[in-house]
């Protein structure tokens, strides 16, 4: 353990936009998990598998596009293909999942589509080995768009975009936030004004009322899977761009992170998620920057059983108001 | 023309069996009251017409069509609505969302079936922006109602609207229920407060431990002894 000897404010800065850069990814995350939860008080384990499909997607596009060394187009396009490639694909996968792993027991024992959820997660996890092998693939992302990749000169996407006094922000990590808080925006907005979005509201909240007014709520939460998952899809883009490596079983811990900035921020609500995310990955960079690395899963999931123990219905979850 | 028709229905909740061979219709425009005592099966009746839960046995027609196997929204875009036992508001959504989703399909409120509820329920119009959940119970009975109509229902169901009401509110939705029936929407209204609302029914069927047991004129009922000991004594 390295204790720095003076608050040295740079160092903190930098793990600032670090942490707010991965915050975003698990938010996008923690979105779907705490969607799903609350309309079907399902836990999606299968989540952090549809967020790896949709980096192999990504990585699925950029190889063939040519792949990071010598793209067949020009970045900017490229990147958008990987994003809306993965997002459909996770968004489709998502809705796959649904319809044929949870659905059929949607009036069994709630344990069973958490069994199912398990099944699901080993089923990807290993259509993934099967297809990709066990080693890592790489997004290349530090030479993608490079003039000089042969020399490792860094591409637009890691190269410093601008620094201030010593802290580094990329490219990349302006495009992680900004594509984050688009979505957002968007999420928000589709989830106040729109009639799929207010059916969603409703259907969550009873869903045999829902039923009663005339939504279909098979397809509200089918279209709440979609959703949910289109967002895993672009974090596991934004995952490959930032750390470059994509695995079969990066899933798994990017999952329990999602699933703990859910439960931090109060799993059901959806500010919740997004500030909960945030929080998980500050609370990561940070521990990482200040402590060490192998402090910052201990860090998370300290938070996650401190929060369970002090606040269990999270920092913005309400109990439900009573129905009459 | 017969709007609803149940033939031989037989409901059951996993192995238990709640609706023994029910049949009942309600014509175009008519006002039907079905009566019965606590678990007789009321609900379930009104959840078997919606397809909340599929019977075992006989059929259920709306507009001569068997729409047994259809979902809930096909039966609902057929032209019914419901206000649901205890309303079943969506207590974190405004008052006008939630009148909103009465219009579900509709695809949105229109103007017009807002203002005819506003104009029936003037008080919601000033409380459109509040949550349901924080209304009083008179108001939520009245957003209930509201949202059912919505939609300009061919046939309103509705499952015990007086329940838990002050009796003068009861007489108001009484009155309420009177004015939609007169506007030409047919009525089934299910009800343990037999007097009331079968003084202004035009028939009436009578459920007992999920069968029926009588099935009669409004008039006929009202003055029917065995009824009068079951049910109007109180
Ligand atoms: N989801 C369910 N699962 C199992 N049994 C149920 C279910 N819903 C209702 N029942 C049972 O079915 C019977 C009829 O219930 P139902 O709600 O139709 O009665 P009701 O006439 O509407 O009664 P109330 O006047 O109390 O509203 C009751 O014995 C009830 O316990
Ligand atoms: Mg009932």
């Amino acid at each position: 353990m390295h204790l720095p000897l003076a608050f040295n404010a740079e160092l903190f800065i930098q793990l600032l936009v670090n942490g707010i850069t991965l915050g975003s990814l698990y938010a996008l995350i923690a979105l779907g998990y705490s969607m799903v939860y609350g309309i079907l008080k399902l836990l999606n384990f299968a989540h952090g598998d549809v967020y790896m499909i949709g980096a192999f997607t990504g990585y699925g596009v950029l190889t063939l596009l040519g792949g990071p060394l010598s793209p067949s187009i020009a970045i900017a396009p490229l990147i958008v293909l990987m994003f809306l490639a993965a997002m459909v694909a996770a968004g489709l996968l998502g809705v796959v999942i649904e319809r044929f792993a949870y659905r059929p027991l949607r009036e069994s024992p709630r344990i069973a589509p958490l069994i199912s959820a398990l099944g699901v997660s080993f089923f990807l996890q290993n259509s993934a080995l099967l297809l990709f092998g066990a080693q890592f693939r790489s997004y290349d992302s530090f030479v993608l768009g490079s003039k000089n990749p042969e020399f490792f000169e860094p591409g637009p996407l890691t190269d410093a975009l601008f620094v201030v006094k010593n802290v580094n922000v990329q490219l990349i990590q302006v495009i992680v936030l900004s594509t984050t808080v688009a979505l957002m925006v968007a999420l928000t907005a589709l989830i106040a004004k729109t009639a799929i979005g207010k059916a969603m509201r409703a259907t969550s909240y009873d869903r045999e009322a829902a039923a009663m007014m005339g939504i279909d709520t098979d397809r509200v939460i089918a279209t709440t899977f979609f959703i949910g998952s289109v967002l895993a899809g672009a974090a596991g883009v934004m995952f490959g761009l930032l750390f470059s490596q994509v695995f079969h079983f990066m899933g798994f811990l990017a999952g329990l992170k999602g699933f703990t900035a859910a439960v931090v921020g109060g799993i059901g609500s959806i500010p919740g998620a997004m500030l909960g995310g945030l929080l998980v990955g500050l609370a990561e960079s940070m521990a990482g920057g200040y402590l060490g690395g192998r402090w910052s899963d201990l860090t998370v999931f300290g938070i996650l059983i401190l929060v369970l123990l002090v606040r269990p219905s999270g920092l913005l979850g309400t109990r439900a108001i009573h129905k009459v | 023309m017969t709007l609803l028709r149940l033939r031989d229905v037989d409901t059951y909740y996993g192995e238990i069996h709640i609706l023994q061979k029910i049949s009942l219709e309600v014509g175009e425009g008519e006002l039907v009251c079905l009566l019965g005592g606590n678990a007789s099966g009321k609900s379930t009746t009104l959840k078997t017409i919606l397809g909340l839960v599929t019977p075992r046995a006989g059929a259920v027609e709306i507009d001569g069509e068997d729409v047994s196997r259809r979902k809930t929204s096909y039966r609902i875009a057929k032209g019914l609505a419901i206000v649901p036992e205890n309303r079943r508001l969506f207590a974190p959504m405004t008052v006008h969302e939630n009148l909103e989703m009465g219009a579900y399909l509709r695809k949105g409120a229109s103007s017009e079936a807002l203002e005819r509820v506003f104009d029936l329920f003037p008080v919601l119009k000033d409380r459109r922006r509040q949550l349901a959940g924080t209304l009083s119970g008179g108001e939520q009975q009245m957003v209930a109602m509201g949202r059912a109509l919505m939609s300009e229902p061919k046939l309103l169901l509705m499952d015990e609207p007086s329940m838990g009401l002050a009796p003068i509110l009861v007489e108001r939705n009484f009155e309420i229920i009177q004015q939609v029936h007169q506007s030409g929407v047919a009525v089934l209204v299910v009800e343990q407060n037999a007097n009331v609302s079968l003084s202004i029914a035009d028939r009436g069927y009578v459920l007992q431990t999920g069968r029926i047991v009588l099935a009669d004129s409004a008039k006929a009922l009202l003055a029917n002894e065995d009824l009068r000991k079951a049910y109007l004594g109180r």
